[in-house]
């Protein structure tokens, strides 16, 4: 256990093994248990792009107090393989236990650590379970050793087994294998936290994918397309099995041929006047990028997630990164409004979903929510307010003559649709008259291009109602600390680990930029540090371009993982007396 | 009742171009089915994306959308998606959906999407002042290949076939009445329908001579149902270029499974 702050009890515990060995599954488990014990929870997903073999590795933190971000050291490790302990030696505690499968064991004698062999493989195989629920007997194990009576552990286990793959009384008698398993080694039970029950009250866990899904929901989403890409591809996923429970005539997901189609067909879905969003990696954003234009000139409402991936090109295709905030700001060749919100974890990706939904059909252009890897797929535990749907609402037509690009005070237009009597409705690529008809007349060109700048006022006085900087820590601290996207949770997790006051400045808007707001939020600073997972200190640049703050420090990472809050606070550290 | 099916934009097209009667064709043939009461105008959206074809939504006082290069056929699936009361066309060229964006057109057949595809096939690429396309002969001379094409054109109402379209036909732009009725056929079809039209381009490769000595309706037996003798019936040993309705069978349609 970690003493981050006074009496607080800070746990991390990681599943290890090859792809294909439930590696996922055992840390959503042990996630589980974490917020049934009361507790709040944070879980990493680590994998290579591979389907068997490789390393994966789950890793799950859980407090009392909020866990913004998982830590490295380890108090304790189920290892379905020899590598999955040796890879993570060093994060190891000096009074962490290994659980290791048993044909393995042997390999890991070197260790300091405590081993504890467990039957993982011969459980399963006996049990005739399938492969996967190798972990289970692990997570039966830990609950031993964190005190829990076997009683108590079999109601956990009862709990958190539900629909599980091989069924829940299989995995129950796996996971209570290894609780007897790991009381007969001698091991002593290490801490207990309280069991409130099966009940957890602290949220729910919660991808940054499926809450940015939830949030297009909330605003009434009727279409979304997809098609498959690490990290975007669990948004579709789970949209998908939401249209499969709904009736017929409610959501519709589809995933055509390509990343292309994904854009054209959602232009002339919300053309024909259904709300939808897409979701895709930066780099099938970048095959996006002549459609995403065509939504500006001809004032398509979408809502898109964008998330980042490690590049340039595939580059390492299952690490996060944040090298593409310089690109999706600027996306689509042209100049036209464009809404780009960047949340820091699942609570604000919901938000941000159904803002984007929102104001995009508001202001007739396209809306984007920017994630990487790290948000999209980590689960941390969350609160969302109550599952209502306030249906995004637009400027409706009300009959007469009807003109789609037609000059107004806000420069936006009436929508009608096709279907419409009395409104011919065109959509159009070109440059147009205020009827759609293509035009390149220099008055007309210039004026639809004011006519499509005026939006960006309206969308500026909307964004001002909103969240879009934050402030965390000491507001008044003389260092600040300048962060954005899914930074933000080993950023507040290092702060605990610090100790000194420090100002905690979080921007969420990228466009518009909150230039006031940030200007604000960073007046007094003496020193402030910029921390992002990229090379050129994108944000540090843009922060420059808009405000003319320059940050003293960086510290950036471009190792295609996640920073870790400890190494982070001694990051800030050395940058705050450098030696 | 008559439909007011021209806007006020000036044709451009060159004097004297096909597209005109393309554009006269499909104006006869929405103002008929509208007329009769078999579709209502505010329901059709004509697409189409970029190319001399793509003019003619100007010239359309309708529900249109001038998608991008390649990408009209996207487009109007995912109108047809979004409401299925819709009638949606998309105008393309052969460099437009041959070249560009070909890959939708397969996909589009192989879901049998409720959609209509008219295409304006003047085997080169026009507004761009003279390419070769994916349908001009080998050995065309166009600005990129002044030596003379060395690939093989493709045969798209085969291509069709074979990904799953179940309307597939070829028409004459100079030819306004079958043309016509051809569209008519297209659009009361349900599932993709295909129409390949054989537009000459009088600017850079004027095929009119060619077309009025080969052009040759298909029989009135052939059998539409039937696929292989469809497919072979597209091309012929004598240099004829054969026209008309090749194939048409009912299947699901996307939209009616989605």
């Amino acid at each position: 256990m970690d003493k981050a702050k006074e009496n607080v009890l800070v746990f991390t515990v990681a599943v290890g093994g090859a792809a294909g060995d439930g590696i996922k599954e055992g840390g959503l488990h042990l996630a589980e248990l974490g917020q049934r014990l009361g507790c709040f929870v944070y879980l990493s997903t680590e994998y290579p792009s591979l389907i068997r073999g490789g390393h994966n590795f789950a890793r799950v933190t859980y407090s009392e107090d909020i866990v913004h971000a998982d830590h490295s050291s380890l108090d304790a490790v189920i290892a379905i393989n020899a590598e999955s302990a040796l890879l993570h030696k060093h994060e190891l505690k000096s009074d962490a236990v290994v659980f290791v499968d048993q044909p393995y064991a042997e390999q890991l004698k070197e260790l300091p650590q405590r081993v504890v062999s467990l039957p993982m493989s011969s459980a399963v195989k006996e049990a005739g379970a399938p492969h996967a629920a190798g972990p289970s007997v692990g997570v039966g194990a830990y609950c031993y050793l964190s005190g829990l009576s076997r009683d108590e552990a079999e109601a956990m286990f009862r709990a958190i087994f539900e629909d599980i793959l091989g069924g829940a009384q299989m995995n129950i008698a796996l996971a209570l294998r290894g609780y007897d398993t790991a009381k007969e080694s001698g091991l002593a039970p290490r801490v207990a936290l309280r069991v409130e029950g099966a009940c957890a009250h602290t949220g729910i866990l919660l991808e940054g994918n499926k809450a940015v899904g939830m949030g297009f929901l909330s605003a009434g989403l009727e279409y979304y397309f997809g098609y498959p890409m690490t990290p975007s591809s669990s948004l579709l996923h789970f949209l998908a099995k939401e249209a499969a429970k709904r009736e017929k005539g409610g959501l519709k997901v589809i995933h055509p041929e390509d990343e292309i189609t994904v854009i054209n067909m959602a232009l002339g879905v919300a053309y024909a006047g259904k709300r939808v969003a897409i979701g895709t990696a930066t780099g099938g954003f970048a095959l996006m990028q002549e459609a995403f234009s065509f939504a500006g000139i001809s004032e398509v409402p979408l809502a898109i997630m964008v998330s980042q991936r490690q590049g340039p090109a595939t580059g390492a295709a299952t690490r996060t990164a944040q090298g593409d905030l310089r690109f999706v700001i600027s996306s689509g060749h042209g100049e036209f409004p464009r809404i780009v919100i960047a949340p820091g974890d699942p609570e604000e990706a919901h938000t941000a979903g159904r803002i984007a939904l929102m104001l995009a059909w508001k202001f007739q252009t396209p809306a984007i929510v920017l994630l990487d890897k790290q948000l999209s797929e980590n689960f941390q535990t969350s609160v969302i307010g109550e599952n209502t749907v306030t249906p995004a609402s637009y400027k409706t037509y009300s009959g007469g003559e009807y003109s789609r690009f037609r000059f107004t005070d806000d420069g936006v237009s009436p929508l009608a649709f096709p279907g419409t009597a009395g409104a011919k409705v065109k959509a159009t690529s070109y440059e147009h008259d205020e009827f759609g008809i293509a035009a390149d007349d220099p008055e007309v060109v210039r004026k639809m291009q004011e006519k499509r700048w005026k939006k960006m006022e309206g969308i500026r006085a909307d964004a001002r109602k909103e969240e879009t900087v934050k402030v965390y820590g000491d507001a008044g601290a003389e260092t600040a600390v300048v962060f954005w996207g899914s930074t933000k949770g080993p950023v507040l997790e290092a702060a605990k680990i610090f100790g000194a006051p420090l100002r905690l400045v979080q921007v969420l808007w990228m466009e518009p930029f909150p230039e006031e707001e940030v200007t604000k939020a960073l007046s007094g600073a003496k020193r402030i540090i910029d921390v992002e997972a990229n090379h050129n200190a994108q944000f540090a640049g843009l922060l420059r371009e808009k405000t003319g703050i320059v940050c003293d420090e960086k510290i950036l990472k471009y190792d295609a993982r996640p920073f870790d809050p400890a190494t982070l606070a001694e990051d800030i550290r050395s940058k705050l007396s450098p030696s | 009742m008559s439909l007011e099916l021209a806007s006020y934009a000036k044709i451009n097209w060159c004097p004297g171009c096909p597209n005109n009667q393309i554009l006269v064709a499909f104006r006869k043939a929405v103002t008929e089915l509208c007329t009769a009461g078999t579709l209502r105008e505010e329901n059709i959206v004509a697409g189409a994306g970029i190319g001399c074809h793509a003019k003619i939504l100007d010239y359309l006082n309708m529900n249109t959308f001038n998608a991008l290069h390649g990408r009209a056929l996207p487009a109007i699936e995912g109108m047809k998606a979004a409401n299925p009361s819709l009638t949606v066309v998309a105008f393309s060229g052969d460099g437009d959906s041959y070249s560009e964006g070909l890959s939708h057109l397969v996909h589009a057949a192989q879901r049998n999407s409720d959609i209509n595809v008219f295409i304006h096939d003047n085997q080169i690429f026009a507004l761009t002042t003279g390419q070769a396309t994916a349908t001009s002969p080998r050995g065309f001379k166009g600005l990129t290949r002044p030596t003379g094409s060395i690939e093989e054109p493709i045969d798209p109402l085969r291509l069709m076939m074979t990904s799953g379209a179940t309307f597939v036909a070829r028409t004459y732009a100079g030819e306004i009445e079958k043309t016509k009725e051809i569209m008519k056929a297209a659009l009361l079809h349900k599932g993709m329908s295909f129409v390949d039209i054989a537009q000459p381009c009088i600017t850079f490769f004027d095929t009119r001579d060619f077309y009025k000595e080969h052009i040759t309706w298909l029989p009135s037996d052939h059998d539409v149902t039937n696929q292989d003798a469809a497919y072979h019936a597209t091309k012929r040993n004598d240099d004829k270029v054969p026209m008309g309705i090749f194939y048409r069978v009912e299947r699901p349609t996307f939209e009616e499974q989605l």
